[in-house]
């Protein structure tokens, strides 16, 4: 049979590319699947809506339009209608920053927070170089001379600043820090020993676990600096800075090691075999096969361990040490700023000096679970 | 309460034993432990440079400087009002300095000795200008502002059925919250001790606009405490106290204290030590109250300089006035 050789329905030309429907994609098509899906969805993007436009005015007005930027005293920020004093803060700043650290010698404290950022951020950076360096010096000789630094030692001819002084947000972050450096490796061994096969070790973990979790913190915390002198001659009692920074690092080594346990006992059987069919040690097994999978997998939960840590430092002022928080809540004290927008002021910076960052760990934390578990995900 | 009382019983059985000689261990280890306030205004508060500055700290630092003539010689430890007491008992602190309120149970039972009255609080009220009120006597009816669960609240009570009149108390948790509810107008008046009512007003969006009312209806002797059994330790305290009020009364003060002591005054030479050693039964050199005045100055400079005209809170002496100005404040003399 012959073809025809003009079928109708035969195109020569291409049809020309029509845009892609309205819902399909990009900013509309993000709204009507996330806040439009269906009428319940719709009332709550509303209401959200509403909650917005009727907050952020006030919010705004408050915080940018009638705040108080410069001022040399309260008067300004008592003024009627007067939003946030950020002048204050401006004015407190040193104070939140170092307490009753000696002014003169702040510089230390600066040196230690430059040389501890550095030294974090090599830590933390994904594949930089020469991380074995970087924890030695880090987890090893950055604790030792910066302790000796910052509270100076006359035989290096560094007037000292005793730990009564020290205070302010330099405190919180040595607070947290020593709580997050001690609680990993504290956590990691009290984990391998509760699960460990030597049934004194085992004992002695789980005794010491349950007995760290079963008390609240601040009871430790009241007993370490009230009761502990009681008991002890004077000159046994350690320093008042020492004794909470003892009880974060247990306790939060103590939250850890259940986490740790948690992420040892989802590694399957198989890979512990495997080890073992390998010829490897138990140090090696667990160093190279074991705990990098079970840490991988808790990831979240150690980083909420973190955060709240990092928050319960607020917790040592009832000991008496003046941590950034306590800070916040003496300067507002100050009759010379005293006024009705103080206390606010000083709690929306505080909040928001804890918020960054916890979110930043919290941000941090979710990057490196995407890369470390790549080899998991479909 | 009880925990404390068996801290207490514990802790005078220690003290007897350990803390013989609180002047000669506060002498080598080289500074004096001041337990201290966390925060108040005038009495105890760090500056913009974190230097602790208030009455309760110049008390503190007048020790200091009359043992090792050095007003900088102090730890202040900032203590709550639940630890205050244990951490004295224990010997975490050498002194008290924290407008403790001295009382028969306090001093019976928990094993303190309370040194000289260095501040008379009491309660008082604030109420607004516009009320026409020049006396408590006329708050009849008011609504007041009290923080809760506190002895303030008692005393409130107590006044008004006292006085026979009506009030109408609003209670809060904090004193914050009680300050901002009489601010937005809720309550006619607020009461706290005097000595915080001048602190909380400048609080207030229109300070002006609220007077402090005259009458103190509640009796707060604020005193520093030590630990009991140790008489020498105790004299050390209240007499830091009495130089200082001796020194008012005298006219010495810290910028002539240098001139005073070619004075012929036999009181002034006494204090000054010039004529006489009188730091000896104290343990101290012989010039220990001319070191207090010399570094710290006597105690209207002080009451001046914290809590009176020259600082911000602006309170009036009062109470705290020398006896021979209509006070209560009275020394016994150096001699």
């Amino acid at each position: 049979m012959e073809q025809k050789t003009t079928l109708a329905y035969l195109r020569t030309q291409p049809s020309p590319v029509l845009p892609p429907p309205v819902f399909a994609g990009g900013a509309l098509q993000w709204v009507r699947a996330n806040m439009l899906a269906g009428p319940g969805s719709a009332l709550f993007t509303l209401a959200g809506l509403l909650f917005v436009v009727w907050v952020t005015p006030g919010l705004v007005r408050y915080l940018f339009i009638d705040a108080v930027w410069s001022s040399p005293d309260g008067a300004a920020c008592r003024a009627p209608g007067a939003g946030a004093c950020w002048s204050f803060i401006a004015r407190k700043l040193d104070f939140f920053l170092y307490a009753s650290y000696p002014r003169e010698m702040v510089w230390r404290v600066n040196l230690c927070m430059a040389v501890g950022a550095v030294l974090a951020v090599w830590l933390l950076w994904p594949g930089a170089a020469r991380k074995g360096l970087g924890a030695l010096l880090f987890f090893v000789i950055y604790p030792v001379a910066c302790l000796l630094a910052l509270h100076g030692s006359d035989a290096l001819g560094l007037p000292t600043a005793p730990t009564d002084l020290w205070g302010g947000i330099f405190l919180s972050l040595i607070v947290a820090t020593v709580g997050i450096v001690m609680s990993l490796p504290g956590g990691v061994l009290l984990a391998l020993g509760r699960r460990s096969r030597l049934p004194i070790v085992r004992f002695f973990a789980t005794v010491f676990i349950e007995f760290v979790r079963g008390v609240p913190f601040i009871t430790v915390l009241f007993m370490a600096n009230t009761m502990l002198p009681l008991f002890v001659p004077a000159s046994w009692s350690p320093d008042r800075l020492l004794r909470p920074l003892i009880g974060v690092s247990l306790f939060a080594s103590a939250y850890m090691a259940e986490i740790v346990r948690a992420g040892l006992q989802a590694v399957p059987k198989g890979q512990t075999e495997g080890a073992q069919a390998l010829g490897l040690g138990y140090w090696r097994m667990m160093g190279l096969i074991i705990l990098p999978q079970a840490l991988t997998v808790v990831i979240p939960g150690i980083v909420g361990i973190f955060i709240g840590l990092f928050k319960d430092t607020t917790l040592v002022a009832v000991v008496g040490i003046s941590d950034f928080l306590r800070t916040v809540e003496t300067a507002r004290l100050d009759p010379a700023w005293a006024g009705p927008t103080i206390s606010t002021t000083g709690y929306i910076f505080a909040a928001a000096f804890y918020w960054i960052f916890c979110f930043g760990m919290s941000r941090y934390s979710l990057m490196m679970e995407r890369r470390l578990s790549a080899g998991r995900k479909r | 309460m009880k925990h404390l009382l068996i801290a207490g019983g514990f802790a005078a059985f220690l003290a007897t034993g350990a803390a013989a000689g609180t002047l000669d261990s506060v002498k080598q280890k080289g500074f004096l432990a001041c337990g201290s306030n966390t925060g108040l205004a005038g009495f105890g508060l760090p500056d913009d440079k974190g230097v602790w500055a208030g009455l309760d700290v110049d008390f503190c630092r007048g020790v200091a400087a009359a043992i090792f003539d050095d007003p900088t010689k102090v730890k202040f430890i900032p203590l709550t009002a639940k630890d205050r007491f244990t951490a004295l008992q224990s010997g975490e602190v050498d002194v008290l300095a924290r407008n403790g309120t001295w009382t028969q149970s306090r001093e019976a039972e928990l094993g303190l000795n309370f040194g000289a009255i260095n501040y008379f609080d009491g309660q008082g009220f604030m109420t607004r200008k516009k009320n026409n009120i020049s006396s408590a006597l006329e708050l009849n009816g008011a609504s007041v502002c009290v923080q809760q669960g506190t002895t303030t609240e008692l005393n409130l009570a107590d006044f008004f059925r006292t006085n026979n009149m009506k009030y109408e108390g609003i209670a809060f948790a904090t004193a914050d919250e009680a300050l901002k509810a009489y601010d937005t107008g809720r309550c006619d008046a607020f009461t706290t001790d005097v000595s915080q009512l001048y602190s909380e007003r400048l609080k207030l969006v229109n300070p002006e606009d609220t007077i402090v009312l005259p009458e103190v209806i509640s009796k707060e002797p604020l005193a520093p405490a030590v630990r009991q059994g140790d008489s020498q330790w105790f004299n050390v305290i209240r007499w830091t106290h009495f130089a200082m009020l001796n020194a008012e009364e005298l006219g010495v003060t810290k910028a002539n204290v240098d001139e005073m002591t070619k004075s012929q005054a036999p009181d002034v030479r006494r204090l000054l030590g010039v004529e006489g050693d009188f730091g000896k039964g104290l343990g101290l050199s012989k010039d220990w109250a001319y070191r207090i005045v010399k570094h710290v100055g006597n105690y209207g400079e002080v009451f001046d300089r914290t809590v009176g005209e020259n600082s911000k809170l602006q309170i009036k002496r009062g109470l705290n006035n020398l006896w021979s100005k209509g006070g209560l404040q009275y020394a016994p003399p150096v001699r």
